[in-house]
C-alpha cells in the first residue's frame, strides 16, 4: 500500500471508528448502520463488513451499557424479556448470513426505517 | 407506557416476541438490528428515549457475543480492524453518552429520526455490490 494511501487508512479507522461510538453512545443504536460502510472503505468485502461491524459494536455497547445502567438510565430487568427471542433471532440470523444476498433484506429495512423515522418526527 | 413494568401482560409477549426474534435477526446480520428494538420501543410502544436507548444497548450485548462466535466460524470476522476501529470507538461512546445527558429526549428522539432517515434512504437505495471483483493490478 503507498505511504498516503496508509495514512489516509489510519486516519479514516480512527477517526471513523470514534464517530461509531459517538452515535452508539448518543442514541444507544445506530453505530452498526455506520460501521458497514467504514469497514468497506477500509477495505472488507460486504459480508465480512456486516460481520465486523458487530466486533466493533459489542466492545463500545458494554461501555455505553455499563454508563447507561450506572446512571440509572436503565435496570437490566427492562431488557430481560427480550433476549430469549433475540437469541433465537441471532441464530437465524448467523445461519442466513453465508446463504442469502442481503440486498432485499436491506431495501425491506430501509423502507421500514424511513417509515419509522417519520412517525418519530412526526410525533 | 407499557415499556416500564418488568412483569408483562400476555398480550404484551406477543410484541416482544416478535420485535425481539426480528432486532437479533437483524443484528447478526449486521443490518443494525438494535435500531428494530428501538423503533419498537419508541415509534411503537412510547418508551422514553433514554430508556428504550439502554434496553437496545443491554439487548444488543449477549446477541452480539453469539453472532460473533458464529461468524468467526465462517470466517467472516477481521479481528486487526474490529480492534482498532472499536478502540478510538470507546472514546467516541463516552462522548456520546455524555452530550447524551445534555439533550432533552425529545430532542434524541428527533436526532434519532434524522439517522433513520438518512441510513433509511441509503439502504432503500444501496446497489447490488459485484462479486469479487477481478484485481486489475499485480
Amino acid at each position: 500500500m503507498k505511504q498516503s494511501g496508509k495514512q489516509k487508512h489510519i486516519i479514516l479507522k480512527y477517526l471513523g471508528g470514534s464517530t461509531v461510538g459517538f452515535i452508539n453512545g448518543l442514541l444507544g443504536a445506530g453505530g452498526g448502520m455506520l460501521a458497514v460502510p467504514l469497514l468497506k472503505k477500509l477495505g472488507l468485502e460486504t459480508k465480512e463488513s456486516h460481520a465486523t461491524s458487530i466486533a466493533v459494536i459489542l466492545p463500545l455497547s458494554l461501555f455505553s451499557c455499563i454508563l447507561y445502567l450506572t446512571s440509572g438510565r436503565v435496570t437490566l430487568g427492562d431488557a430481560l424479556p427480550y433476549i430469549p427471542f433475540g437469541i433465537i433471532g441471532a441464530l437465524i440470523g448467523a445461519w442466513l448470513m453465508p446463504r442469502i444476498s442481503t440486498i432485499l433484506l436491506r431495501r425491506i429495512f430501509g423502507g421500514f426505517m424511513i417509515w419509522a423515522a417519520i412517525r418519530l418526527l412526526l410525533k | 407506557m407499557g415499556c416500564n413494568k418488568v412483569v408483562v401482560k400476555m398480550n404484551q409477549w406477543i410484541g416482544i416476541a416478535i420485535s425481539g426474534i426480528l432486532s437479533g435477526i437483524a443484528a447478526s446480520l449486521g443490518l443494525g438490528g438494535g435500531t428494530v428494538l428501538l423503533i419498537y420501543l419508541t415509534a411503537i410502544l412510547s418508551c422514553g428515549q433514554m430508556q428504550a436507548q439502554g434496553i437496545n444497548l443491554i439487548f444488543f450485548i449477549p446477541i452480539a457475543v453469539i453472532s460473533i462466535i458464529l461468524h468467526a466460524k465462517s470466517k467472516l470476522i477481521k479481528w486487526k480492524i474490529a480492534f482498532a476501529t472499536a478502540i478510538s470507538g470507546i472514546i467516541g461512546a463516552i462522548a456520546g453518552w455524555y452530550v447524551s445527558g445534555l439533550i432533552e429526549n425529545q430532542w434524541l428522539s428527533k436526532i434519532f429520526a434524522g439517522l433513520l432517515l438518512i441510513l433509511g434512504i441509503r439502504e432503500l437505495f444501496s446497489k447490488k455490490q459485484p462479486k469479487n471483483p477481478k484485481k486489475q493490478t499485480q
